[in-house]
């Protein structure tokens, strides 16, 4: 049965903001200078926007971006929970209310002061006890404070099973930042990294050094969705949805999903994979590259299993081979990912992921047809493929 | 050391008792009463069979490292770095995420036998700890 919504919607327009470690402007200036890029970008109206997307870690609410866009009349505004794992959920909130005709032209977005303002990983408190409260608890008082520290227990096991080595992930890190060095925006520009650099790089959260990590980022991203058709009679080459689908599984915690019985796996993403495959009427096979989520170079290579592109244990064998690189069997972040070009909380991969489609990549490799996005990796998660009309 | 550097967990309804437990030096998992399956982290309902009834076992406190993390950067305060992080997997089969003392950061290894003690801060704080089990030394 085909999916009511494959290949209705696409991505017709991405905005962008500068990137930087200190914007010296409020994240609703962000949002909106991303919002109003992105319908630049495509040649429409922001007058004519009547959906907004966010994050739940956004603090720039929709209808404040939307007094500031001038927007006309909202018909839906959402926001999605875990972190960088919404990414990919905001495009399915779009391409649900597109393909069924609540909105016509929803915009998606995040934009942060990542690295001046509000830090990830600064620890998690609060007065009203929640849920979320109550889980973080767990792990709060024993000095787990930070996503590096709970990423680092699944890492340390995945690697331990498989025999991944420490430059197994530097070779990720690597070919991220080689990356890099093609994109102006990319913060490490002019900075490439070697083996040496890496290894010798501090030690963070055994077994993730420093190169592990993305960055923390000052910026913003948006990308408007709107349906296939429509996309059309827009400026840019339409990155039509293939499939978007969000994704989580039983026992699923939010960074410590420790107590099921996957300790080596991500079986959230390997869901995230069985539905967009199905939805997509694609495989494996059938994709060229990928924007895998980076938030640690561990999780590219899980990924690598998690969605096919070889059996369980076999990622560490796909990144040795160079399969990430250009020639390799599936570039991956070509803009330098939320490694090496700015973590905008996945929304930057998304980008490149529409860049990938149209073709204007600043390290486009040759015959990229369909392209692979993920949210992000160890939170309730999700995928998307896109590819030409 | 700071009296009350420990970020404290909040008391609610669904944890608050698990901490009272570790107060009194246990290390308690709790137990749906209408199937008798454990769970941890606690939580209101029984996935399984969906009784909302529960009382609790106290653990034996020993268990082995299920995998584990060596902590370096960033600091924070009252915590002596490296700081060692463990996911225990306890005897009575549920795991719990703690932290291990009395042992070098390179003598951490899985699979290894652990077993439970209670940390006391200066401020009567009281919480589960483990460290290498007796007779485990090398
Ligand atoms: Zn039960």
């Amino acid at each position: 049965m085909t999916s009511p919504l494959h290949n209705k919607a696409a991505i017709a327009g991405i905005g962008l903001t500068g990137f930087s470690k200190k914007s010296g402007v409020s994240e609703l200036a962000l949002a909106a200078q991303c919002v109003k890029a992105a319908c630049d970008d495509a040649g429409l109206d922001p007058g004519k926007i009547d959906g907004l997307v966010s994050y739940t870690l956004d603090s720039s609410d929709e209808i404040e971006v939307a007094r500031a866009v001038g927007a006309g009349d909202l018909k839906l505004f959402s926001k999605i929970n875990y972190g960088g794992g919404a990414a990919v959920g905001t495009i399915l909130q779009a391409v649900m209310a597109v393909a069924t005709g609540v909105a016509e032209n929803v915009v998606c977005y995040r934009a942060m002061n990542g690295r001046s303002g509000q830090r990830m990983g600064q620890g998690v408190s609060g007065n009203i006890i929640s849920s979320d409260l109550i889980h973080w608890s767990w792990y709060m008082p024993y000095g787990m404070l930070t996503p590096g520290s709970w990423i680092a227990m699944i890492a340390n096991k995945y690697m331990h099973r498989y025999g991944v080595t420490a430059e197994d992930l530097g070779r990720v890190a690597i070919s991220q930042r080689h990356y890099a060095q093609s994109n102006p925006r990319s913060f490490f520009h002019g900075k490439p990294l070697t083996m040496e650099d890496y290894l010798a790089s501090k030690m963070i959260a055994e077994p993730l050094r420093l190169y592990d990590f993305c960055q923390e980022t000052d910026g913003g991203c948006a990308i408007l969705i709107t349906s296939t058709e429509h996309a059309r009679d827009l400026k840019q080459k339409p990155a039509v949805i293939r499939g978007v689908v969000q994704a989580s599984t039983r026992g699923q915690e939010q960074m410590t999903s420790y107590y099921r019985d996957e300790l080596d796996s991500l079986p959230e993403m390997e869901l995230a994979a069985r539905l967009v495959y199905e939805q997509s009427g694609l495989g494996p096979d059938d994709i060229q590259a990928a924007c895998l989520y980076d938030a640690f170079t561990s999780e590219v290579i899980m990924q690598l299993e998690s969605f096919g592109f070889c059996g369980p244990g076999e990622g560490k064998d796909l990144v040795r081979e160079g399969a990430l690189d250009i020639n390799g069997r599936l570039p991956n972040n070509t803009h330098g990912g939320l490694l090496s070009e700015a973590y905008i909380h996945g929304m930057n991969n998304i980008a490149e992921g529409a860049r990938l489609v149209r073709g204007t990549s600043t390290s486009q490799p040759s015959n990229v047809e369909h392209v692979l996005v993920s949210s992000g990796v160890g939170v309730p998660t999700g995928a998307l493929i896109l590819g030409p009309d | 050391m700071a009296p009350s550097f420990r970020m404290k967990p909040p008391m609610g309804e669904d944890n608050g008792w698990w901490w009272q437990a570790a107060a009194e030096g246990k290390l308690a998992i709790q137990r749906c009463t209408g199937c008798n399956t454990l769970r941890h982290p606690p939580r209101p309902m029984c996935g399984e069979c969906h009784s909302m009834e529960w009382d609790s076992v106290v653990s034996s406190g020993r268990g082995t490292l299920s995998s584990f993390t060596v902590l370096h950067h960033p600091q924070f305060p009252g915590f002596d770095y490296p700081l060692i992080i463990i996911l225990v997997e306890l005897e009575e089969g549920t795991r719990f995420t703690s932290q291990l003392v009395n042992c070098a950061p390179e003598q951490v290894a899985f699979d290894m036998p652990v077993e439970m003690l209670i940390q006391e801060d200066p401020d009567g704080f009281r919480l589960p700890v483990f460290q290498p089990a007796e007779g485990s030394h090398q």
